[in-house]
């Protein structure tokens, strides 16, 4: 199964570090993006373009994570070469991760 | 208990201007908020101001302006913005001239200052940019720009001067929700829990459409009811510091406890520590709940003492960026555009051109998220796309002409070719003490 079908997600940046949200639809899935969803996890998925670590920090209140990831935008937003420089199609790839 | 309104009125610096007018028209709000200063807008607007000393502000002021006035006036709505950019008291100027051509009489207009320490900079010699250790010494005559993010105060100075438009440079986007409840209910800028919930509605509202169903909707899994005619939010703030969002029942889009989440962990990094001027804010207990039909109850904010210290925006010219792209189609076309590639770096190798970075994309197949492809993939289309990074502009202009002689010295039926250069201004930020700035508050008043 997709990520996409349990959870849903958003990007932001600033500067050189992209953070990547991730919302369980349903309150009862948030144990299982919890197990299956680490840093670690995130990192490796994003092998090809996060530079730097992966911090995961989690928010039981809101059943969501919120991933910030180091060196993930090529430089920064002003210099980045890519053609999202903002990283903003960064929450389709994290949604796209099979568990 | 009291409870105030705040609409927003831009989520970014060319946002739509319609969705706004219809708040302030129909939403019964008392304050409305333009946000409208990107990072890197301020650097640029800077180097206007160096060319033009009247200018500087947003370019959108008069365009907004023109609309935003007479609904000041007939709604009873104040009006609080970053467009002032690199010169609020030009835009400040300028607004009052719009409202004496419009008749609107008696208007006090603020224009906040103090965020500017460019002139400054060389007090910060042995500072060190924050995102890549470069130091101010180095960067030298690069420099263009040094704004300080400045909080809520001078906005709420202006407010109680009795100011109907407050117009910031760089203020925390947050800052400006959280003057008028900071004003209105007399909260102590003392008080961390107070300017922790203030905030956090702040940050909710700064980006428009963005918790009201826009960059939401993903067909199947997450519909938006008619998202081409999405409405702006609206906060009402009760004097304890809780609040709801919502939208005008006829705007398109929603408000939902999924588009609250998304819009609350929005460019944040650690939930519990959210660093700005006023405070650190604490989203960490935050929660949500649906209440009515688009009517979503935030609470549980909170927020510890400030730092003291502002992030400094610093701006750099750092270069120029050349991108050029060509499209290939029908059978064989990720062949042609491989190929088109090899000619480029083979032509570039010949000439001697070697830029400070350059990538090459293949739009359609690899270019969000560098992922390897088959040399036999097919694809209907695809563009090649190749951007380079150069210390000059010569060498950025060398480039782009190598991709656009693609069309007759490259493979076949190549077409749609699209080449751009632009200057680079780089922001970094250093941290300077609150102490450092001086914010100064002047007003205009258009005639009575």
């Amino acid at each position: 199964m997709k990520l996409r079908e349990i959870a849903h997600s958003r990007t932001g940046d600033k500067g050189n570090i992209s953070n990547i949200s991730l919302i369980a639809f349903e309150e009862s899935d948030y144990e299982l993006l919890k197990d299956k969803v680490t840093a670690a996890v995130v990192k490796d998925w994003f092998q090809d373009i996060v530079a730097g670590e992966v911090i995961r920090y989690e928010l039981p209140n809101l059943k969501a994570f919120n991933f910030v990831l180091y060196g993930a935008l090529g430089g920064g937003v002003t210099k980045s070469l890519a053609q999202d420089m903002h990283g903003k199609s960064l929450s389709s790839k994290l949604l796209d991760l099979d568990i | 208990m009291k409870t105030i309104k705040i609409g927003s009125g831009a989520g970014y610096a060319d946002d739509r201007l319609t969705p706004a007018l219809d708040v302030m028209t129909y939403g019964d709000v008392d304050y409305i908020v333009f946000e409208c200063l990107a990072e890197r807008t301020i650097a640029i607007a800077q180097q206007r101001k160096m060319q033009q000393p009247n200018e500087g502000y947003d370019r959108l002021l008069k365009y907004r302006m023109a609309q935003v006035l007479p609904l000041c006036v007939e709604k009873k709505v104040k009006v609080i913005s970053n467009m002032g950019a690199a010169n609020p008291k030009a835009a400040a100027e300028t607004i009052k001239q719009i409202a004496e051509q419009q008749g609107l009489h008696g208007l006090k207009i603020a224009a906040i200052t103090g965020d500017d320490v460019f002139t400054d900079i060389v007090r910060y010699q042995n500072e060190t940019l924050l995102e890549n250790n470069r130091s101010i010494k180095d960067l030298g005559d690069s420099i263009v720009s040094a704004n300080a993010y400045i909080g809520a105060k001078g906005i709420v100075q202006a407010l109680s001067a009795g100011a109907d438009i407050v117009i910031t440079g760089r203020a925390a986007d947050p800052s400006l929700f959280l003057a008028p409840m900071v004003y209105e209910f007399g909260w102590s800028f003392d008080d961390a829990d107070l300017m922790g919930k203030g905030t956090i509605g702040g940050h909710l509202m700064e980006c428009g459409a963005q918790i009201t169903g826009g960059y939401f909707a993903d067909p199947d899994y997450k519909e938006v009811p008619e998202l081409w005619n999405v409405g702006f939010p609206i906060l009402a703030v009760t004097e304890d510091g809780e609040y709801t969002v919502t939208k005008l029942p006829n705007a398109g889009g929603l408000v939902s406890e999924a588009t609250v989440k998304e819009q609350l962990l929005y460019e944040i990094h650690d939930p519990a520590r959210y660093l700005t001027p006023d405070v650190i804010a604490d989203f960490s207990n935050v929660s949500v709940k649906a209440i009515d039909n688009d009517v979503v109850q935030v609470s549980g904010g909170s927020g510890r003492p400030k730092t003291g210290l502002l992030k400094t925006s610093i701006g750099y010219k750092d270069g120029y960026i050349a991108e050029a792209e060509i499209s290939y189609g029908g059978s064989g076309a990720v062949k042609r555009a491989a190929l088109a590639k090899q000619v480029i770096e083979n032509r570039l190798a010949a000439e001697h051109i070697k830029p400070i970075e350059i990538r090459y994309d293949f739009i359609g197949l690899n270019s969000l998220y560098s992922n390897e492809f088959a040399s036999t993939a097919e694809a209907a289309e695809v563009r090649l796309r190749v951007a380079a990074r150069t210390a000059d502009k010569i060498m950025a202009q060398a480039i782009t002409r190598e991709v656009e002689s693609l069309y007759t010295n490259g493979p076949a039926g190549g077409g749609g070719i699209r080449s751009h250069i632009q200057a680079i201004v780089s922001i970094g930020s250093i941290l300077i003490p609150e102490t450092d700035t001086d914010i100064t508050v002047s007003y205009w008043e258009s005639n009575k």
